[in-house]
């Protein structure tokens, strides 16, 4: 069993993100986990009248574009992001660089793999 | 005064567990606020890869004493989708049973703490008297008063015996008329009315785009309650959302108090249609795949995501508690009032620190 989503890219993620709002849709959570190959992988969860929908996007770098332009309440599910597996999201506000959970940005990311956010090469 | 930041929290009388505001102050008015919180943060979901999914049931019942049951509950109807088990009618009847005790008793305490803030000790007292038969409930049928540990995948461990059912009526029957006596001050005092209407008002709109969960949402005009998708046995019963329109501390209060008697009766409704048979289902294999289960706890939604590769531990188990998407809202809510009615609208959120640092 796995999870119906929409796989899209790093690039259309706002678009897509702000058509669902249009729709009406609630921001329900981010889920990030790690891949099997290098990098992680987000799933974006939305909720309308008790239905959900995903989007999932697959993460190679340690950068990923922030979503609380769209949903504010983001910001805070995108910092503990930050802190547990080590990724950067552009344009997060407030960006409390780490320090929601860990002492900072030298403090080890408990989610993250050994030689990236997702354990890969 | 111009632009002044205030530390409001981690400790404070009105806050029973950590949590800090950074309020930025403009003659006694409330100009912004930002939420910071990762004092108690445990690190559960990491435990995931240490512990087998079995194991992860006693894990998850400790993300939170006030809604355990429920994450427990949570947790195991998404293995059981994962791993195809249907529960027995009668597992399904009481798990309703203890998810709305534990409901009662979670908004008993919160309007006892609300009662508090607002100075109304005696209050607090005589809600947390009624309280305590709830807790005699639980003690009396899962062994435990506050974690009950009820859950297994496939069902349930405990069952109830007609005494028992018989007596936690009568019970109800004497915590229906508490709260119903105490109902007159909660709603309808000068002095709650005062603090409460038109503090900390949230818009229907608002609240969707902040991804506002449970009372908060529905004290906002919006008619959204996990229990309308029908798991456990919430489909065979009678139910529909309590709703308010104001969107404000009182509306919220409204929510919950009505939400006790909408409790009450499902329950009775459950007792009353509690079938016989098997309180489980022998389950083998391990669960493999990903999957999102969502349930409604006493301040929201709840969302467990799973993912498991067929092995002993799961790939990656994920949390997103009621308080959490909760929280964020406060940055609309707190800005333009004074500064005295800060902990009152804190506590209308009905703040669970214990969830928020899973």
């Amino acid at each position: 069993m796995t999870i119906t989503a929409d796989r899209i890219e790093s690039g259309e993620l706002c678009r897509a993100v702000a058509a669902l709002k249009e729709q009406g849709c609630r921001f329900v959570t981010i889920t990030c986990v790690r891949a099997d190959s290098a990098g992680a992988e987000m799933l974006y969860h939305f909720d309308r009248e008790l239905s959900l929908s995903h989007l999932r996007l697959t993460v190679s770098g340690d950068e990923v574009p922030s979503i609380c332009g769209i949903y504010a309440a983001a910001f805070l599910v995108e910092n503990e992001i930050q802190d547990h597996f080590g990724l950067c999201f552009s344009g997060l506000i407030p960006d409390y660089r780490r320090t929601l959970y860990l002492q900072g940005e030298d403090s080890p990311p408990p989610f993250r793999g050994p030689s990236g956010p997702a354990g890969g090469q | 005064m111009a632009g002044t930041v205030i530390p409001f929290g981690p400790q404070h009388p009105v806050l029973p567990e950590p949590l800090h505001l950074n309020l930025k102050i403009e003659d006694e008015i409330v100009i912004s606020a930002t939420p910071a919180f990762g004092y108690v943060h445990r690190g559960l979901e990491k435990l995931a890869d240490i512990r087998d999914f079995r194991q992860m049931i006693q894990v998850v019942e400790r993300v939170c004493g006030i809604c355990s049951m429920i994450h427990a509950l949570t947790y195991c109807q998404g293995l059981e989708a994962l791993m195809g088990v249907e529960p027995p009618p009668r597992a399904r009847f009481l798990r309703v049973i203890w998810s709305e005790l534990h409901r009662l008793h979670s908004h008993l305490l919160w309007l006892g703490l609300f009662a508090d803030a607002m100075g109304f000790e005696s209050l607090f007292m005589q809600l947390w008297k009624v309280r305590e038969r709830i807790m005699d409930i639980n003690e009396a049928t899962a062994g435990n008063r506050v974690i009950l540990s009820v859950n297994v995948i496939g069902g349930v461990r405990r069952d109830l015996d007609t005494g028992q059912t018989g007596w936690i009526l009568s019970e109800l029957a004497e915590v229906d008329k508490g709260i119903k006596a105490m109902g007159r001050t909660i709603l309808h005092d000068y002095t709650v009315q005062k603090r409460t209407r038109g503090k900390g008002v949230l818009s229907g709109k608002q609240a969707m785009e902040f991804g506002c969960v449970g009372p908060m949402l529905r004290s906002c005009g919006v008619a959204q309650d996990m229990r309308l998708l029908g798991y456990a046995a919430y489909c065979e019963l009678d139910f529909a959302p309590v709703v308010e329109q104001d969107g404000d501390c009182y509306a919220r209060c409204r929510v919950r108090f009505a939400e006790l008697g909408q409790s009450i009766d499902l329950i009775r409704q459950a007792i009353g249609k509690l079938p016989t048979g098997d309180i489980s289902v022998p389950v083998k294999g391990r669960p493999e795949g990903e999957i999102v289960a969502r349930a409604e706890q006493p301040r929201g939604e709840c969302l467990y995501y799973i993912k498991a590769n067929g092995g002993k531990f799961l790939d990656r188990l994920r949390i997103r508690t009621p308080t959490f998407a909760n929280i964020p809202a406060l940055t609309v809510m707190l800005p333009g009032i004074e500064l005295a009615d800060v902990p009152v609208v804190l506590l209308s959120i009905d703040p669970c620190i214990s969830c928020t640092e899973r």
